[in-house]
């Protein structure tokens, strides 16, 4: 902040509380030219006022707040000045993650930590060795550690629940994370993969110019949906058989999606009848048409690697029953 | 007692619209309150239909009871007021009328607009930049009544009651034309020209404000006129209104950053909301003192007389959440109270018992004035009303707090391993039947304002002169 607003704002909360106290001041004495006690004189409609003195308990109340503002500002500070405690309640003036970080680990060397930083080491140094214990086991065997467990639900519930729900068992949009239908894998490692780094969708691009409009469109969307075993108008499936072959690249040559392939496309199983973004005629013609772009946030700079490793139990743990 | 009309060249066409224009939006703005409340228990009551979700029905709910209840009762006094009090009509002519039609505009373009979805997403500014350019015009036609009235007083003095009536009329100008500067980008769509923290500073220098100089030195200016009159007593301290008045409007102004705690705002700036905060308890108070102080000497007509019980009840939830407030305002209570029911608890506690109340009873005390008779309809009726709206007032706040202060700990709560205890979920389940009694209480006060529009509409419909007043003791 530039020194005049420092200036600017200093003169004007300081000269705000001091005229406060002057107010005050003038106040106590009766400056009324009438006796305490009595009518001040005027009447308006009929009122009248009187000239008591302040209630003696309100007045000196009063003036204690205001020496207490004083004594508060001295100690945490106004404008760009931190006080005389030098007390700051995060990193002030960042802007990013990367910035936090710099700060924060100068503040270590310094020992002049803000007071997140000081919960949080606090934090790390209570709760790190049992995460740290956690992380020294395979996600297999947590997965059979009830206690570990617990702490990943927990987590879980937190972090997760959000998109993914209580149950896990997602919405339109969000996967199902209890069902075996995995779009980039289900093996621990995959899982913990996709936590830490986040998954975006490479791109289910909107096919509609590409099939040559609405027709192409419902032809496709006829045979994927034929695949899953649903009736279907036949001669729209066999004309949508064809067309396919462009979406055999990522779906595979049967559609059974890219896991079965081997490769991370995240592009899902259309044999399973397990539908992302709902598996009704028009919703799985919306998402040929336009395409879909679901995104999973990476979690290694949110949560750190030995929490995800516990959450990630937790969630291979549920596809286990 | 009421008094009698004494001066027939007085403007009281405005101020009996308004009056009326209360009572019906009061009815308005709590049923709707009620719907969302009871949205919270039973989801399904928005009927799948955008226009009755909770996002959009919410900014309605408190757009009517503040702008639309609130400050026709605020419109009604202050013109009834400075008329009494300054012993002359009101000034600018027509422009007071243009006043009532414009405001009322106003109200219905948000009831319009708002469940449409049109919002500029600022609480209690939510309303697009056309409609902030009306209000911006027709509140400054009310600063050309209200001050032209003023310097064309036929008193010496000016009464406080006009103090704080100005006061809010002026601050309310500024806060409202600051916080909505917008750059439009289509006939109901804008963005604001401040961005990242200093909007969010903006937004609540102008939205505490709004309950600073709206709801408590507007309110103010009512008590300061309604008390004395209905308790026929002289006001307790013109030195305490003078210190209390100074620094209610001095200090106010600053205590914005408190809703902001632990946000990006820099820490100083939360540090000053706070001093702020604390500092103004006491100036509050003064306002406090001085209603329930004019009552010594003539507590017994509480005994009989149900307005100014609505009076002197609504001072006492006055004195409860300005020191609720400043106590909220602390670091380290707001760390557990904020984001939680208890501010809702608390902001109820202001704008039911507080707000309403003392509403409630300068119209029981204004309509028979205003419509040519000795009292109100029925006395009964209006006991029953502040016994309803007491007991809803009293069955909400304390679910809230119950409420607010149990999801404060309960999203604080840390197991042995450094994880969170509970869910969101868990804490809202947890909350379900505390939302239960707060729709309880709701629906009572929406009940006590429709025994009051029926009491008010016999009222009006009695011939002339026609109700006596009654001889309390």
């Amino acid at each position: 902040m530039s020194s005049f607003w420092t200036i600017w704002v200093s003169v004007l909360t300081l000269g705000t509380l001091i005229g406060c106290y002057l107010l005050l001041r003038m106040c106590l004495k009766n400056f009324a030219g009438v006796p305490e006690g009595e009518s001040m004189g005027h009447t308006f409609d009929g009122i009248e006022e009187l000239n008591n003195p302040l209630p003696k308990w309100w007045s000196n109340f009063f003036l204690l707040t205001i020496i207490w503002g004083f004594g508060y500002i001295a100690v945490y500070g106004l404008g760009g000045w931190n006080g005389l405690s030098g007390w700051q309640s995060s990193n002030q003036g960042i802007l990013n993650l990367a910035e936090s970080k710099e700060k924060s680990a100068l503040a270590k060397e310094t020992g002049m930590l803000v007071q997140y930083d000081r919960e949080v080491s606090a934090a790390d140094e209570k709760y790190g060795p049992i995460f740290e214990a956690y992380a020294a086991q395979s996600i297999e065997a947590l997965a059979g550690n009830e206690e570990a467990l617990k702490v990943g639900q927990r987590l879980f519930l937190q972090n997760c629940s959000q998109c993914h729900g209580s149950d896990a068992r997602g919405t339109t949009g969000f996967p199902n994370l209890t069902d075996k239908d995995w779009l980039y894998g289900g093996s621990p490692e995959m899982i913990k993969a996709s936590i830490m780094d986040g998954r975006k969708a490479n791109g289910m691009m909107a096919w509609s110019a590409a099939l040559g409009g609405e027709q192409g469109v419902k032809e496709v969307a006829a045979f994927v949906l034929s695949l899953s075993g649903r009736e279907v108008d036949a001669t729209a499936a066999e004309a949508g058989k064809v067309k396919f072959a462009m979406c055999a690249a990522c779906h595979g040559a049967e559609g059974k999606g890219s896991v079965e392939m081997g490769i991370p496309l995240g592009a899902p199983n259309l044999t399973d009848n397990v539908w992302l973004y709902g598996g009704s005629q028009r919703a799985v013609e919306t998402s040929i048409a336009n395409g879909r772009a679901g995104v999973m946030p990476a979690w290694d700079k949110i949560l750190g690697e030995q929490k995800v490793h516990v959450i990630s139990a937790y969630v291979y743990s549920l596809s286990q029953k | 007692m009421t008094t009698t009309l004494d001066h027939p060249s007085y403007n009281f066409n405005v101020v009996r619209q308004f009056t009326v224009m209360t009572v019906i939006w009061g009815i308005v703005g709590t049923l709707v309150g009620v719907l969302i409340a009871a949205q919270l228990i039973w989801p399904a009551l928005n009927f799948e239909t955008p226009w009755l979700t909770y996002s959009r029905l919410r900014p309605l709910h408190t757009n009517a009871v503040i702008f639309a209840f609130g400050t026709s009762a605020l419109f009604a006094t202050s013109y009834y007021v400075v008329q009494r009090t300054c012993k002359t009509t009101l000034f600018g002519g027509k422009l007071a009328a243009f006043t009532f039609w414009g405001w009322q505009a106003v109200i219905v373009l948000a009831v319009i607009t708002l469940p449409l979805g049109y919002t500029s997403s600022k609480e209690y500014a939510e309303l697009e930049w056309p409609i902030d350019i009306l209000i911006a015009v027709v509140w400054v036609s009310y600063a050309i009544v209200f001050f032209g009235t003023l310097v064309k007083r036929k008193t010496s003095h000016i009464y406080v009651a006009n103090w704080f009536f100005g006061g809010f009329i002026l601050t309310v100008a500024v806060l409202h034309i600051g916080n909505s500067m917008v750059i439009p980008v289509s006939m109901m769509k804008s963005y604001s020209i401040y961005s990242g923290a200093i909007d969010a500073m903006m937004q609540w220098w102008y939205g505490h404000n709004a309950v600073g100089f709206l709801l408590t030195a507007g309110f103010l200016g009512m008590m300061y006129y309604f008390v004395p009159k209905q308790a026929e007593r002289p006001v307790y301290s013109y030195r305490l209104s003078i210190v209390h008045f100074w620094a209610l409007v001095s200090l106010y102004i600053w205590a914005g950053p408190h809703h902001l705690h632990y946000t990006a705002l820099p820490d100083w700036a939360q540090s000053v909301g706070m001093v702020m905060s604390i500092v103004l308890f006491l100036p509050s108070w003064g306002g406090m003192i001085n209603g329930i102080m004019t009552l010594s000497g003539a507590w017994h007509k509480l005994r009989h007389d149900p307005i100014l019980r609505f009076l002197i009840v609504s001072l006492s939830f006055y004195g409860m959440s300005t020191f609720e407030g400043p106590m909220m305002a602390i670091k380290s209570v707001n760390a557990l109270s904020h984001y939680t029911d208890w501010t809702i608890g608390h902001v109820h506690s202001g704008a039911l018992g507080w707000v309403a109340m003392v509403s409630i009873g300068a119209m029981y005390h204004l309509i028979p004035v205003l419509f040519n008779q000795g009292r109100m309809y029925s006395i009964r009726l209006i006991n029953i009303h502040f016994w309803m709206h007491t007991a809803g007032i009293i069955l909400y706040i304390v679910a809230m707090w119950i409420s607010g202060v149990m999801q404060g700990l309960m999203w604080r709560a840390v197991n042995t391993d450094g994880t969170l205890t509970y869910s969101f979920v868990e804490s809202l389940i947890a909350s379900k039947p505390f939302y239960f009694i707060r729709f309880v209480g709701g629906v009572l006060v929406v009940a006590g304002f429709i025994l009051m529009a029926y009491n008010m509409f016999k009222t009006i419909r009695a011939k002339d002169g026609s109700l006596k007043p009654v001889d309390v003791a």
